[in-house]
Formats: structure tokens, sequence, C-alpha cells
């Protein structure tokens, strides 16, 4: 299985993800030989992760600047910090890391007894491919997010499309993580419809130690926004409907809680709406501190423009805390007990968080069956899936 | 001897259109919905009236009049026949057709399908009156037997309905409250001493109602050649099969194509064949038949689910929520004796909105989704409470304005005149 970021060195949902499914796997009876691009410290008994060590022979490991959500600016910026202190192995931009690890990825291949690979998303796509071609192993390109979804479908990097495009053109089986993705590999990617599998996202259950409640939540009702400040996740619909809900509800606080690039933007809109004091930026947050961010709000928005799943709705429920999210997510094919609405519906938006902040009986049900339902989410189930979709490919079906 | 007695329930709710609060304070017209949504009325009543009611009460008309044995009974909420005098008096009259042979009898409900009796006695006895003058003025006659929304049914309800003068009632032949005792005979409630209480045979109902198309089930296909022959084997063990289901079985939960209309056709000739069959309405089998023992039952007990009980309505906190405020509403709205505000509470009392907030069964996705034209039981409840946060205000509004006339005419000195 070819990743790029493992926990606890991840900085999103994608590693999550990964370590979700590979102990799925690994309970499906399901063997993972787990490669990753960068060298860290990792502590995993279920599966069999390979480095490359220094000076052998096997350099598995591949010794790289890509992390997830690179895009080539933020590359570029990490490079240029790093390359002075290195030795001057990496390659001029992302792409040239992607082509390097696609070169690595054809012979850890070859020195790896397995049956299929498993890849997830571009950044795995040309070691993926390369693997595969080396060996004539079946591969399954498992697709988290898509080009369209990280652009908000403006201004699509081109190149990216195109080793996407490659990538799931290659592969026996493209996994998508919810229809609404799905449906975007098939329409934007010309990709075979029989191909393209859904295999939805689960979340991790070892249980968080539920801290104290922060002193906020003592006098003011608090709405929370936690995600990249970027296009894709909408924070500036959630400030337009902060706004309209303070018109029927003042008594409330709305809690930004990450960062990204629209960070400037999104504080200049809420001083331009004239409600600066209503609102707090946590900045980004890290493990306990997003458990205490969903712990003190009332109500969790997540009113993204494109989500190709969307784990946040999941942690929050977790937490006790009931969710809004947006139609435009793959979570919302699959959860049930939360709310729901189009992320362009600033009055639906609103309205819905007034009624969470007004009835305390609509925000006890939807916490109660949330948490109830959230248990069905079990990575269990979408590994089971995986490994079906495995047998499949093996035995020449697709 | 045994008589087939046949009770069809026919309702259908005002439900309320998607309400923000944005209307609040504007948008007056709760139930007027004319978009392209499933809680438009119009639209509704009329899909279903093609479907079920006009196409089975032809298949009934054409059974009274080849069967001068063959009767039925109808139960009518008194806010569908409202919406059928408003949108669909084709309905209606078709429906009176019926009743004009005289072998079709009207049964008593509240007006407005509530579930008045747990929260105001005095509300449920209003209903009561209201839907009683509405079928003597549609109808022409006046109804004997008395049938909760929903079945939901208790000892205390028994005995309130004999004092209102009535002399029946019908009820769910629950398993856990009859025990090994039979629903095909008629029972006296505990602590009445006239009522009679008509109890449904629900597994011969739910053989036709639900289960008549389930292809995994082992007696589909269900012909009438076999269903004739269970009812049959009721005699000499009972002596009323009391086959009670909502009208909508006919062409709307039972599409037409699985030959539900086939079967109403030809059921009454079949089962005619054994000399001491008989069909009698709700009324007849009080009259023909003695009490068998008592019928004791105080807990509440419904038709609803398996549960049997009033949780479909009342099972968790945004229905507490919501029902409570509507009737904490009650002495205010009677107060202000406007009959538009006090309408449209009433409509506000309907037990499909209550239903519709049922999140029960929703994670698994199910038949309380299929009849919900919303998109969640959490919608439902958003919408419901905007609503009621308008009425109030217009209550407010009301109280305020007549208070203010009541000072006027005071401070007015006698003999003068109001400029």
């Amino acid at each position: 299985m070819f990743g790029w970021e493992f926990p606890p060195h991840n900085s999103g949902g994608l590693g999550t993800a990964c370590l979700g499914l590979t102990r799925g796997l690994s309970n499906n009876n399901a063997e993972v030989i787990f490669v990753l691009p960068k060298k860290v410290d990792l502590n995993v008994d279920f599966i069999k992760i390979v480095f490359g060590e220094d000076g052998a022979k096997r350099k598995y490991f591949v010794n790289s600047l890509i992390q997830a959500y690179s895009t080539e600016d933020l590359y570029n910026q990490r490079l240029s910090a790093e390359e002075l202190k290195k030795r001057g192995i990496y390659g001029a931009n992302i792409y040239d890391e992607v082509d390097r690890y696609g070169e690595i990825g054809a012979d850890i291949a070859l020195s790896e007894d397995f049956d299929v690979i498993h890849a997830h998303d571009w950044l795995t796509s040309k070691a993926a491919v390369a693997a595969k071609k080396a060996t004539g192993k079946k591969l399954i390109l498992h697709i988290h997010a898509t080009e369209f979804d990280r652009s908000g479908s403006n201004g699509v990097n081109q190149h990216v499309y195109e080793i996407e495009k490659m990538g799931m053109e290659n592969a026996d089986v493209v996994v998508a993580v919810s229809n609404f993705t799905r449906k975007k590999i098939i329409e934007n990617y010309g990709i075979d419809p029989n191909k393209v599998k859904v295999v939805h996202n689960a979340i991790e259950f070892e249980n968080y130690a539920l801290d104290q409640i922060h002193d906020i939540r003592k006098t003011k009702k608090v709405v929370l926004f936690l995600g990249r400040l970027t296009l894709q996740k909408g924070p500036d619909y959630f400030v337009q409907a902060a706004k309209k809900v303070l018109e029927h509800y003042p008594d409330v606080v709305f809690v930004v809680a990450g960062s990204g690039d629209m960070e400037k933007q999104t504080i200049r809109q809420v001083a331009n709406e004239g409600i600066a004091d209503k609102f707090i930026f946590a900045g980004f947050l890290r493990g306990k501190d997003t458990q205490a961010a969903y712990q003190m709000a009332d109500l969790y928005v997540m009113p993204s423009v494109s989500e190709p799943f969307g784990l946040t709705p999941l942690e929050s429920l977790k937490c006790d805390t009931p969710v809004l999210i947006s139609h435009q997510s793959g979570v919302s094919e699959v959860l049930n007990h939360c709310l729901k609405t189009d992320f362009w519906d600033i009055d639906d938006m609103a309205n819905k968080i007034v009624a969470v902040l007004k009835h305390k009986e609509l925000k006890e049900c939807l916490k109660n069956n949330g948490k109830e339902e959230v248990k069905k989410f079990n990575w269990n189930e979408p590994a089971k899936r995986c490994v079906d979709l495995y047998d499949e490919v093996l035995k020449g079906e697709k | 001897m045994v008589s087939l007695c046949f009770y069809f329930q026919v309702h259908q709710p005002f439900r309320i259109r998607k309400y923000s609060i944005f209307d609040i304070g504007k948008q007056k017209d709760y139930f007027g919905d004319n978009s392209e949504n499933d809680t438009n009325n119009i639209k509704v009543l009329k899909k279903v009236a093609s479907k079920c009611y006009l196409p089975a009460n032809n298949v009934l008309l054409e059974l009274l009049n080849k069967h001068p044995e063959f009767k039925i009974s109808f139960s009518f909420s008194g806010v569908f026949l409202e919406q059928c005098e408003k949108y669909a008096p084709e309905v209606l009259k078709s429906f009176q057709e019926l009743v004009k042979t005289g072998r079709v009898e009207i049964l008593s409900e509240t007006y407005h399908h509530s579930l008045a009796f747990l929260y105001s006695k005095g509300e449920f006895r209003e209903q009561i009156r209201l839907h009683k003058e509405l079928i003597q003025r549609l109808f022409g006659v006046t109804p004997k037997v008395f049938r909760n929304t929903e079945l939901i049914y208790n000892n205390e309800l028994a005995r309130e309905i004999e004092a209102m003068g009535y002399s029946g009632i019908i009820a769910e032949g629950a398993d856990h409250i009859l025990g090994w005792r039979s629903p095909n005979f008629v029972y006296r409630p505990r602590g009445t001493k006239k009522l009679k209480v008509l109890l449904k045979n629900y597994k011969l109902s739910d053989d036709v109602a639900f289960r008549f198309s389930e292809k995994s089930w082992k007696e589909h296909p269900l012909t009438v050649p076999k269903y004739v022959q269970w009812l049959n084997a009721v005699n000499g063990c009972g002596d009323t099969i009391n086959l009670f289901m909502d009208y909508e079985t006919f062409g709307e939960h039972q599409w037409e194509d699985t030959g539900i209309f086939n079967f109403l056709r030809h059921l009454p000739e079949e089962f005619l064949l054994h000399p001491d069959n008989n069909f009698k309405t709700p009324s007849e089998v009080i009259n023909s038949y003695p009490e068998r023992g008592e019928f004791d039952c105080h807990n509440f007990v419904s038709w609803a689910d398996i549960e049997r009980d009033v949780s479909a309505w009342l099972g968790n906190e945004i229905q507490h929520a919501a029902i409570n405020r509507v009737y904490k509403m009650g002495q205010k709205v009677l107060s202000t004796k406007n009959e538009e505000l006090i309408d449209k509470w009433r409509k506000m009392q309907t037990s499909d909105h209550y239903y519709y907030m049922c999140t029960k069964w929703f994670s698994d996705g199910d038949v309380h989704k299929y009849f919900n034209p919303y998109n969640s039981p959490y919608d439902a409840f958003i919408s419901f409470m905007n609503v009621l946060h308008d009425l109030e205000l217009d209550i407010e509004k009301e109280i305020k304005q007549r208070t203010q006339n009541i000072k006027v005419t005071i401070n007015q000195p006698e003999g003068t005149f109001i400029k």
C-alpha cells in the first residue's frame, strides 16, 4: 500500500484514514506492507511499514519533502528553507518528487511479496503505476480528494489533473470515498463507471478522555467552524450565515479553528460585517485542542463547498456535539442524525443554526442519536469492502 | 356464523410548508405550499385521489350494487374532508354516493386527527363535536361508534367515550393485552357499563394492508380463495372478524399492479359462498353480539409499529417539546375567540406532524422515511417550531388589540359616540 502520511505525523484526515483502513484490513486478515515517502518514527504493530535505512540497498523509505495537502507554492517555500541545510537530493519541485517516488515504487514492488497494490490519491499514483508495470500486479487506486475539490473548481492544476487521470486510467479499480466523489471521477476524468467503486470512510474509536468544558460555555452559546480556511471548506458561507444568525439570536460566539490561504480574507469579512466581537479565531488546532473545541461547541458546522468525505462531523459527534453539514459532502450520504443544508443556502444554514441554539431538545436529540449512529462508522466494514474488491480483481472480475 | 366487519381509515393532514425563521412575521399561510415538494397538500391529495380514493370507491360502489349483503364503514378525519371540499370535490362526492347506499357506516373521531385526549379532555371533546357537525352536514348521518387517532386507546378513553353517549369504540387487538383471548369477539371495556369494544384482527388485517405484495412472505401471492379460507377458519371460534386498515392500502400503499383492486373486487363473492358468513358494520356487530368478557387496558395502546404504543408520535425529546408547546398555548389562543387563529392552532395538533419527527428507525432508513415529506425528522421539527413562533406572535398581537379595544370602550362615557 502506497501512502504519504501516517499518524501521528499527519496534517489531515488522510493519514487518519490510512491508519483506520490498515487497522481494519489487519482485522480482516489482510497483510499490509505500507510504504511511506518520508521517514518518521512509528510504533505500529499490525502492519509492516517499509522504510529505507540509511546506506541500505533497498531504499523503501523515500526521503522527500512531500507532505499531505502540498501545493506547488507550499512545496517551494518548504524547499527553500530546507535546501540549504540538506544534501541536494530533492527534486526542483513537487512534480519531480512525485516522479522520484514513482521510480522507487517500482524497486520496492519488485522486492516485496504481495498480491495487489493499493494506493492513495495523486501523490502516490506514479509510484503505484510504476509498481504495477514492474510486477504486473493489479492496482486499486483510492481517491480521497480530487483536484476539483481542492481547487473548488477554479483554476484546476493541469499537471496534477493529468497525474490523477493517468493513475485512474491505469488502475484496475478506482475506489471513491463517496458517491459524490465517484461522480466527479466519472464526469471530470472520464473513467469507466464500472470500475469506480464507493467505499465510505469511517473513524477510529480509541476513546478520548473528555476534558473539562471550556469556561466560555457557561455564559455563551458556541458555534464552531473547524477546518482549513480554504475555498473548499466554505468559511465565507459560515461568516454570512453567522451574520444572519446574530439578527435572530445575538447571544452566541462563533469560533473559527483552522488556518489557510483564506484566513486574512475571512477575518476581513468578519470585520466588514461588523460582527468581529462575536468571533474568535483560534488558529490551527491539534489533538486535544481539537477535542476541546468540539466539546465547548453547541453545534459544529461544516459548510464545505466540496468535501469528498469529511471525517470531522463524525469526530464532533464522538465528542457529544451535534453537526450541521453541507449536502456537498460524502459524509452526508451516510450520516442521518444531523442537520443538512446546501452550502450556498445561507438562510437555511442560519435557520438551522438558530434552531439548535433555541431548542435544547433538538440539540439533545441530535446529540444522543448522532452519538449512537456514529458507532456504525468503524473501519472494519470499509476494510472488508476493500478485501472483497481485492478478491474480485484477483479473480479477474471488476 | 361469522361476520366480516370492514373499517377503512381515510385521512390526510395539512402538512406545514418548509418554514424558516425568516418567514416568521411574514408568511401566514402555513399549509399552502404550492411547490413541487411533498408538503404541497393539494398535490398529495390529487395524487392519492387518482391512485386510491377514486378507483377504490368505484370498486366499492360496484360491490355495494352487486351484493346487497355487502357492508363497510369509514372513518374520515375532518382535515381530510375539509381538503376534499376545497380541492377535490369529486372525491367527496364519490364518498357521499357510497354513504347514500345506506350500507356504509361513518365512525366518529377527532376532527383534527389529534392526540388531544392525551393532553386536554376539553379540546378532545370539542374536536369530536366539530367532527360530528361536519359529518352531519356532509353526509346527513350521526356517528355512533368512536375511533381515536391511530387507534390510541386505554380504559380511561373508553369511559370518556361512554359518557359522551357512544355505543361502541374501536381498538387494536394487541397480543400483550388480549393474551390467549381472541380479537374475534366483542368485549366490554373495563370501567364501562354498556359500551362495547371492537378489536382489530391485526393478523388478517395486516395480511392485506402490509404483506399483500411482500414477495418474501411465504404466502405470497395472496389469492382470494386462500384468504377466504383463513376467514372461514374463524367460523365456530369467533363472532366477527374486524378488518381495520388505512384506506390508502388500496392503490397507494399497495399499488394497482400488485392486484389489490382485483383482490378487493372478488373478496365479497368468495366470502359469501359460505352460507354462515355475512357482512356487518361496527354498529351492527355491537347490536348483534353479546360481550364475551372484559377488555382491560390501562396503558395506551395503538395500531402503530411492532411496539403498538404511542412512541411513534411521542418517543423523543423534540416530539415532546413540540406538542407541549402546542397545548401550552391552548388557553391563550381560545381566549382570543379568533376563529382563524384557533383553526391554525388546531391544525398544528394533527398527529402526522409529530410522526414526521420520529427518529426511532431513522438510522436505517425505513417506513417512516417513506411517509415523511421532510428531509429529516429534524427539519420537520424546525419548520413546526418556527410556525408556532409566528402563531404565538399573532396570538399576542390579537390579545393586545382586544384589551386595547376594551379599554377604549370603558373610557368612553355612556351616551356619547366614538368619532
